[in-house]
């Protein structure tokens, strides 16, 4: 019994602790925030030289918001697992012992995080470019939906960051393997997201069963992470 | 009696045989398909697509089922071997060859009866989906690195996919139920289908499957020499040249 609880506390000591040092990193690097959400920002604002028009753009302003964040999500993933395949920081990771669910948890914890701060920035592009609308309870709506779509993505982006950490053109293959498995996401933040704003006149209270889905979605690639990410690890 | 591996062929008494009943069905399947089975009522010549559409689809499926259980054999610590790997590999590339032809199959099909080469219903989306993990998957497979390193890699990955295209199905039924009135229109189950092109179906189904698992033995074995030729190729290369040095 106090095995187990040793253990779960040795997963938890190390997910703060490597979800400290990529936050530290970033804050000493500014990946995100000089490279990621300017980025991020520019393809809100092509998107609109691509539709040319308010109303279309109203219309399709949540879906553009989740778009922006997968691909915006793609160079964070990269970022994210660049820190460790460089100084061979993964293989000493691999052995210095720390539980691989602590190792996953950590970085998906910390992919979380920005990507939070990429979303919170999205939503704010689209309702000062795109005219996106939101009410006090679509308010409650889309931080959840927000909270719930980016643990999946982060656990899907962690999974698969790992995989193909070190490989050879893992810049091109990362979006082939994840962009596919985060289709639900995108499908289900969306729906969710424009619930939140209103758009065509959708009411609050249908964005919520799209909330279950992320939250399906979130729960089954945190678990299934944190038991496949060792297998992954020790090459 | 001499094993593959020895005579370094991929081909044994067994898979010759195989290879002929095969092609023998091949024949059988076009002379069934394309001239002796009646035109349908509705589709017209159209429906004779069916024969490769249909048999495509369902090896599909096959090949990613057996990609499924070869991968978590490989994973299970008591069954761990690289033929495991091996065969999950040769058939995602089979999987992935008839996932192509059945899709293009279905387009052109859908275009002459449907009006249009694609809709987003769900099989079909699904479908798509498949296919690009599939392909994502054989990526992954060529990265390189030891190949225990690329079987636990691409095992991972192959049962990651057992537990995302359900996902991917359910939300896009769930978006299209929604979203979208109709989708695949009068694709009735209460049409009969005439004896014959029932029996071209089935041969179909067959002979697509016996061609599967003839793919996937030579496929196989091909990639054991493959691995061979990696293993000992630094190995061969140096004694050639020595040998080159000595005469």
């Amino acid at each position: 019994m106090s095995g187990t609880r040793r253990a779960f506390a040795s997963v938890r000591a190390t997910a703060r602790l490597i979800a400290v040092k990529d936050l530290r990193i970033e804050r000493r690097g500014r990946v995100l925030t000089n490279q990621v959400l300017p980025f991020a920002l520019i393809v809100m604002v092509m998107f609109a030289f691509a539709l040319d028009s308010d109303a279309v753009l109203e219309r399709v302003a949540p879906g553009l918001v989740w778009l922006a964040t997968l691909f915006s999500t793609l160079f964070v993933i990269a970022r994210s697992f660049a820190v460790e395949s460089s100084d061979g920081a993964l293989d000493q990771l691999r052995t210095s012992g720390a539980p691989s669910a602590g190792i996953f948890l950590g970085k998906a914890l910390a992919l979380m995080v920005q990507l939070l701060v990429l979303v919170v920035v999205l939503v704010a592009a689209a309702v000062v470019l795109y005219r996106a609308d939101i009410s006090w309870q679509g308010g409650v709506l889309l931080v959840t939906t927000a909270l719930a779509a980016t643990c999946g993505l982060a656990a899907v982006g962690t999974l698969y960051g790992g995989l193909s950490a070190g490989a050879k053109g893992r810049e091109t293959l990362l979006p082939l393997l994840v962009l596919p498995v985060v289709a639900p996401v995108l499908i289900g933040a969306t729906r969710a997201t424009e619930s939140a704003f209103g758009t065509n006149g959708i009411a609050v209270g249908e964005g919520w069963p799209w909330l279950g889905l992320l939250v399906v979605f979130a729960v089954l690639f945190s678990v299934t992470g944190a038991i496949a990410f060792g297998s992954l690890l020790d090459e | 009696m001499t094993t593959t591996s020895e005579r370094n062929v991929t081909g044994t008494s067994f898979t010759r045989g195989l290879g002929i009943v095969t092609l023998l069905g091949i024949v059988l399947l076009v002379v069934l398909g394309l001239f002796v089975s009646p035109a349908d009522v509705n589709q017209g010549e159209s429906v004779r697509i069916m024969y490769a559409h249909v048999p495509g689809a369902w090896l599909a499926y096959l090949a990613f089922v057996v990609t499924g259980i070869s991968s978590a054999a490989y994973l299970w610590k008591r069954t761990r071997s690289l033929t495991w790997d091996r065969i999950a590999g040769a058939s995602a590339e089979v999987g992935v060859l008839f996932m192509g032809i059945s899709l293009v199959t279905g387009s052109l099909w859908g275009r002459i009866t449907w009006g249009t080469y694609w809709t987003w219903d769900a099989r079909l989306t699904t479908t798509a989906f498949l296919f690009v993990t599939y392909v994502g998957y054989l990526a992954v497979r060529g990265l390189g690195g030891s190949h225990h390193q690329r079987a636990r890699r691409s095992a991972v990955l192959a049962l990651l996919a057992v537990l995302e295209i359900p996902l991917v199905h359910f939300s896009v039924r769930l978006w299209n139920t929604l979203h979208q009135e109709a989708s695949v229109a009068g694709r009735g189950t209460d049409v009969t289908m005439d004896g014959l092109m029932l029996f071209s179906l089935f041969l179909g189904v067959i002979v697509f499957t016996l061609m599967y698992v003839w793919l996937v033995l030579h496929r196989q074995r091909a990639l054991a020499l493959q691995d061979m030729v990696e293993d000992s190729g630094l190995d061969a290369a140096l004694a050639a040249r020595r040998a080159e040095a000595v005469v």
